[in-house]
């Protein structure tokens, strides 16, 4: 068919080449996804925090992550690491270390929207209990802002699991790179890169499908 | 690491410095973007108008197909395909240039994020406005012409705002198939490059965003659609 031969991709390739391949794609994405919110909401409570101490370096962080490409920021990370840390690392490393840095940023202005989305009721009923400030957030806004957002917060863990692809720009192990490699190697690098969408457009759809039926369901609960 | 401005102004080994080059790189992102912006915006208004089509089930669920697929593949993937494959699966598409092949890839990828913010915006819409059009007795033509196609597009003007800005970041994937544009020259070059790379992706969001808060104050409908002033920050 039109030139196309997949009969090269058997289990054993696709065993050998890929698999290694998706799976930091996948581990990728959950320590990027996780670092993330944690670093996300940190970002998110400074620029809330009404202290300008607080607000001006977090404010300037999170809007220069967000006006700069990540291909960018993954040379720059891969470039300065190096010098930070004292000693090379590898490809993967950095990729990590700057997904969870990237996407804090992201995820930030998701969780803000989604704090600022709690009545402010909310807000004082924690402090008549006599709650610090601590204990407020974490117990009765977090939670609650943390529900609100999670569709919102895993379409953006389907758009990172996409952008996990651009490591390529370091020639980190991922997904693509694997598809990418058996191609070369089988001389079939056409096949390859179908391949390789068709396995992103799966569990990317699959996923994006159980979001909306999480939203469904959240907004019935609601 | 020690800075060397100096770098600009050296020669980059083909008669022209450093600093030509990273114009010239620029030039081409800016192309690569405007272009791939007017395919995206075209496509994008278009299928995301069929979407909200009433009794026309076949022609939706096609549209939708279409933002299904180009959503869910990555960008970098996208390009690949459309750099690589299709010239080898249609010999027609040998004689296109990388340029445009990039364009495609990058302007149906984006067509699908504004397709999904044109459905949206269409369904914003008050029904009574759909209504108001048919009692008018417009067709479906005109109701999308003169009602709802221009209250949608001043909803959508925030989120098409930071999609024109994604856009333009996204135009960076094009390194990937050795478009000369900024990201590529940065890979070529040492770390003060890379901060002027990138302040100039930088600027060029900001100027986006600026021309597009402008447009949006243009178009502002007096007594209409209070949109609590935001840009699309």
């Amino acid at each position: 068919m039109l030139g196309l031969d997949f009969s090269y991709f058997d289990l054993e390739v696709l065993r050998k080449f890929v698999l290694g391949g998706l799976l930091f794609s996948i581990q990728l994405t959950v320590v990027a996804t996780i670092g993330g919110v944690i670093f996300g909401t940190l970002l998110a409570l400074m620029r809330l925090s009404g202290t300008k101490v607080l607000t001006i370096p977090a404010t300037f962080y999170v809007n220069g992550m967000r006006s700069v490409p990540l291909v960018m920021v993954i040379l720059w990370f891969y470039l300065l690491m190096p010098f930070v840390i004292g000693r090379p690392i590898g490809a993967e490393w950095s990729a990590i270390i700057t997904f969870v840095a990237f996407e804090a940023a992201y995820f930030s202005e998701i969780m803000r929207a989604g704090i600022q989305s709690i009545p402010r009721g909310q807000v004082f009923a924690g402090q008549a209990l006599g709650m610090t400030y601590g204990q407020n957030m974490r117990l009765v806004i977090l939670p609650q802002a943390f529900r609100n957002m999670l569709p919102v917060l895993l379409t953006q863990t389907i758009i990172l699991f996409q952008d996990t692809s651009l490591v390529y720009a370091i020639g980190a192990y991922d997904l693509l790179k694997g598809f990418t490699n058996a191609g070369k190697i089988y001389g079939r690098s056409e096949e390859a890169y179908i391949l390789a969408a068709v396995v992103y457009f799966v569990i990317c759809f699959a996923l994006s499908w159980s979001v909306k039926r999480l939203q469904a369901k959240i907004a019935i609960v609601r | 690491m020690t800075w060397d401005w100096q770098v600009f102004l050296t020669d980059d080994g083909s008669g022209r410095t450093y600093l030509e080059w990273m114009f010239e790189a620029w030039r081409w992102t800016l192309m690569v973007a405007a272009s791939s912006w007017v395919v995206a915006m075209l496509v994008g208004a278009v299928v995301g108008t069929l979407r909200t089509l009433p009794g026309r089930p076949v022609v939706a669920a096609l549209a939708n197909a279409w933002v299904e697929l180009f959503r869910n593949i990555p960008l970098l993937v996208q390009i690949f395909l459309w750099y690589f494959v299709v010239p080898k699966i249609f010999p027609a598409f040998q004689q296109v240039p990388g340029f445009l092949l990039v364009v495609f890839g990058l302007g149906f990828f984006t067509s699908a994020r504004i397709a999904e913010q044109f459905r949206a915006g269409i369904q914003a819409l008050p029904k009574g406005q759909r209504y108001a059009a048919m009692a008018m007795g417009f067709t479906t033509a005109q109701s999308y012409r003169y009602v709802i196609l221009p209250m949608a597009f001043r909803i959508i003007l925030p989120p098409l705002t930071s999609e024109s800005m994604n856009l333009l970041k996204n135009s960076s994937v094009a390194f990937a198939v050795s478009i000369a544009e900024l990201t590529m020259f940065a890979m070529q070059a040492q770390e003060e490059v890379y901060l002027a790379v990138t302040a100039l992706y930088a600027l060029s969001a900001f100027a986006v965003n600026r021309v597009f808060a402008l447009i949006e104050k243009q178009m502002r409908v007096p007594g209409f659609i209070v949109s609590g002033g935001t840009g699309g920050h």
